[in-house]
């Protein structure tokens, strides 16, 4: 980058370019020096556990977000999956992991259908499974928290594969295939382009519709795959809890991440570090002894800073 | 004059969009303004009304410079503008719309509902607005939203209003009561400044007309002493200060067309603006279609490749009918390139390798995986075949100029290989040399074989460029030239013909 580049829109491009990668640097230099028992594979295990989930759905709602969408029912659909669990069990740990699953697939299909041929605002057709997703997962629980038992399924809350927590390996092996999904398929360059220019992409042939339909389906499967993960990690199936907030986390780490909320552009890897940055920030704080609330407040700053970057960027 | 623009020249990234333009309002005067697209006749129109500033030049206001540093300044002063899309508040009701900004107040500061009411109802009934007026703005049909719109921008204390095409929308009942309010302001000595296409309405209301092209001024004048077919003319003809004789284009003259016809598009009709339209593309044949804006040039070649709804027709290529859905057409080898190619052309954050291979990624890949060898192979093709100007492949199609984006659009639709290419203005807005480059690639590909639809605003881009021209009125094909009528004089008289 030549000197004549650093001006203010060069420095917030940059930053919004990079600033995610920066930010977890630094955040890890700060915890090495000053946080002490940081440098351990025990806490950096259980720093990755605890993003897992997180990542897993914010790769589903980069997709979306790409194709200049939002999907806020990704907690919900992580109730649903948690409450099929427990009802399928007796079958075994993989049927009832494949039943929550499709539940994800329907769940994002019925979004992918309001949206594409609807013609719903996206933000308003997955409000409706927010709202409704969480009910009916209640209401297939019965409105109640079962504790499992079943030690294959609780194997992957607890157990390692390589030397890595089952979740943290699922999430990375999800990362990449999302990548490569993004980077070397039809399908992604065309959620690319429609998130680019849709009228666009409509005249070059682009099945806008199929295409779309597809996005939220991958989304929903990737929040119910969350879902299951956070359901094995507590041994127990809560729909009432498991997911809360979780749209807001995961469209905080796509946008941190360097992903534009206008779409035409998917960033994968920023939206793992995206996902390793809010769990840093939290983890540091408490760390520091400051209350879970400060970490909430400084999840913020660092949401209105990144929208901020990216402001800068489209105003340019 | 009450309100005139001295020598304006606007420029917007590489185009000119106003080049020295003067224009003058006499109070009391409806004055036409037309052109074709991209002739320079909204840009005009933001100069005045304080939307854009021009670069160099200057507004009069009553005679005294001004500088409108926004739309309200123009307002305050007076200059009222009315668009072709209503823009007031659809959820508020007709009455709080009409006062929106300058609301009746009681004593108390608040707003005086009795009055505005009362007020609003008098007022529209003036405009033919019979409703109540406490309803949503947005339960009236368009045409009464517009006369909402007008009587708005008229009790603003306006003494020029602007009408920008103000009856694209209207019934032919709305069109009168607009007419009578016009006559009515006419009257009261407010001058209008009213832009549309529509001939029948300019040669009715209008005083005197200017008209603009590529961004300059070609004529003002009383608009009774002109005839039809003269003011047709001076929309369509030649580029100003490109005059060149016969040949000024790279087009070649005549093409080998094969007998049978590989596209035929029958009876084409979709609401208002297509009514029964038919074209026949034969292979290696280039067939111009001839009109002014809003003919329905754009609507027939979206129609043929599925992007607009119809209400009956059909389009057979080879034989076989397309289903009116553009991914069908594309695969059996239709392409539209768009006529607006910022909103419906290139994908500005992508690269421009990858807006080249968009529409051919089935085709280069492999069980859904794009192949980059593959992509990389075909986009060095196109970039040297067009001799498209980039610093690489990978950079951002944005950043590049207009010419060099419509190289790249056109190699998006050729790398698909297509048997019929429907193009829509496929030289506007780009520079001199790029022009010529792309009407010689044209030319090239009929000669190939390919069936090709020419779309242009420019009379002599048509006349050389296409082997038949259809000539199209209100949706409607009015004339077909070809051979030795296929001169400026009888496309002129088609278009100007007042029935259809």
């Amino acid at each position: 980058m030549t000197a004549a580049t650093w001006d203010r829109a060069g420095v917030a491009r940059w930053l919004q370019e990079y600033g995610v990668y920066v930010a977890v640097a630094g955040l890890l230099l700060f915890n090495i020096a000053f946080t002490t028992n940081f440098l351990s594979v025990g806490n950096f295990r259980t720093q990755l556990v605890q993003a897992a989930p997180v990542c897993v759905v914010a790769l589903g709602m980069a997709l979306v977000i790409g194709t200049e969408g939002v999907d806020l029912s990704v907690g919900a659909v992580m109730a649903l999956s948690a409450a099929v669990i427990p009802l399928y069990l007796g079958y075994g740990a993989l049927p009832s992991i494949a039943l929550a699953l499709v539940a994800g697939l329907i769940a994002g299909m019925f979004n992918g259908v309001l949206v594409a041929y609807l013609g719903i605002q996206p933000i308003v057709a997955t409000l409706a499974l927010l709202v409704g997703g969480r009910g009916l997962a209640l209401v297939l629980a019965n409105g109640q928290l079962v504790q499992l038992h079943d030690p294959a399924f609780l194997f992957l809350g607890t157990g390692d594969v390589l030397g890595v927590p089952v979740g943290v390996f699922a999430a990375a092996l999800f990362s990449v295939a999302v990548a490569l999904l993004v980077g070397r398929t039809t399908f992604g360059r065309h959620l690319v382009a429609i998130g680019g220019n849709r009228a666009a992409s409509v005249l070059a042939g682009v099945p806008v519709r199929r295409v779309l339909i597809g996005v939220y389906a991958i989304c929903g499967v990737l929040a119910a795959v969350a879902g299951v993960l956070s359901t094995a990690r507590l041994g127990a199936s809560d729909p009432a809890d498991v997911g809360l907030l979780m749209e807001l986390s995961a469209i905080t780490a796509v946008v941190v991440g360097g992903t534009p909320l206008t779409g035409g552009r998917v960033r994968v890897l920023g939206t793992v570090m995206g996902a390793l940055l809010m769990q840093l920030v939290r983890a540091t704080l408490i760390k520091h002894n400051l209350p879970d609330s400060t970490a909430q407040m400084a999840q913020a700053a660092i949401i209105v800073g990144a929208v901020y970057l990216a402001r800068e960027r489209s105003s340019r | 004059m009450v309100l005139e623009v001295v020598d304006a020249t606007k420029e917007f990234v590489g185009v000119k969009a106003l080049d020295g333009v003067s224009f003058s309002v006499r109070p009391g005067e409806v004055h036409a303004l037309v052109g074709e697209n991209g002739a320079g006749k909204s840009t005009l129109i933001k100069v005045l009304t304080g939307v854009h500033r021009p670069d160099s030049g200057q507004v009069l206001h009553r005679g005294e410079p001004v500088e409108f540093h926004r739309p309200l300044d123009a307002q305050r002063a007076g200059i009222s503008t009315i668009y072709q899309e209503v823009n007031l508040v659809p959820l508020m009701s007709v009455a709080a719309n009409l006062f929106l900004g300058r609301e009746p107040r009681t004593r108390f500061g608040l707003v005086d509902r009795a009055r505005m009411h009362a007020e609003a109802a008098e007022v529209l009934v003036g405009y033919g607005i019979h409703d109540d007026v406490r309803r949503p703005l947005g339960t009236l049909a368009v045409g009464a939203q517009q006369m909402v719109a007008l009587a708005r921008a008229v009790s603003a204390d306006a003494h020029v209003v602007i009408m920008d095409e103000p009856t694209s929308s209207l019934e032919p009942r709305e069109v009168e009561t607009l007419f009578s309010v016009i006559e009515r302001l006419h009257e009261r000595g407010i001058a209008i400044v009213y832009v549309s296409h529509r001939m029948d309405e300019l040669y009715r209301i209008c005083d005197r007309v200017t008209v603009l092209r590529d961004g300059r001024h070609v004529h003002t004048g009383p608009l009774a002493d002109l005839p039809r077919i003269e003011l047709v003319s001076l929309m369509l003809g030649r580029s100003v200060g490109d005059i060149r004789e016969h040949g000024a284009t790279a087009f070649s003259e005549e093409h080998h067309a094969g007998a049978e016809p590989l596209l035929r598009a029958e009876d084409l009709t979709s609401g208002r603006r297509l009514a029964g339209v038919s074209v026949s593309i034969r292979p290696g044949e280039v067939v111009g279609l001839a009109g002014l804006l809003g003919s329905g040039r754009t609507e027939t070649a979206r129609a043929i490749i599925g992007a607009l709804p119809l209400d009956s027709g059909t389009v057979l290529l080879g034989g076989k009918a397309l289903r009116g859905n553009v991914g069908a057409a594309v695969r059996a080898g239709v392409s539209l390139l768009a006529e607006d190619r910022k909103a419906e052309g290139i994908i500005p954050n992508l690269s421009v390798r990858e807006n080249i291979v968009l529409a051919a990624l089935p085709r280069l890949s492999r069980f859904g995986v794009v192949s980059r060898a593959r992509q990389d192979r075909v986009v060095e093709t196109f970039i040297r075949r067009l001799r498209i100007k980039v610093s690489g492949p990978e950079q951002k199609v944005a950043e590049l100029s207009g010419g060099n984006q419509q190289k790249v659009l056109l190699a998006r639709w050729l790398c698909t290989q297509p048997k019929v290419l429907l193009l829509d203005e496929p030289t506007r807005g780009i520079d001199v040399g790029a022009k010529a480059e792309v009407q010689a690639l044209i030319d090239e590909l009929a000669r190939d074989g390919l069936a090709v639809l020419l779309i242009s605003s420019e009379l002599e881009e048509l006349l050389d460029g296409a082997d038949r021209l259809v000539v199209l009125k209100d949706g409607a094909v009015v004339s077909e030239l070809v051979g030795d009528r296929l001169t400026r004089d009888h496309v002129l008289s088609a278009i100007a013909a007042g029935e259809s």
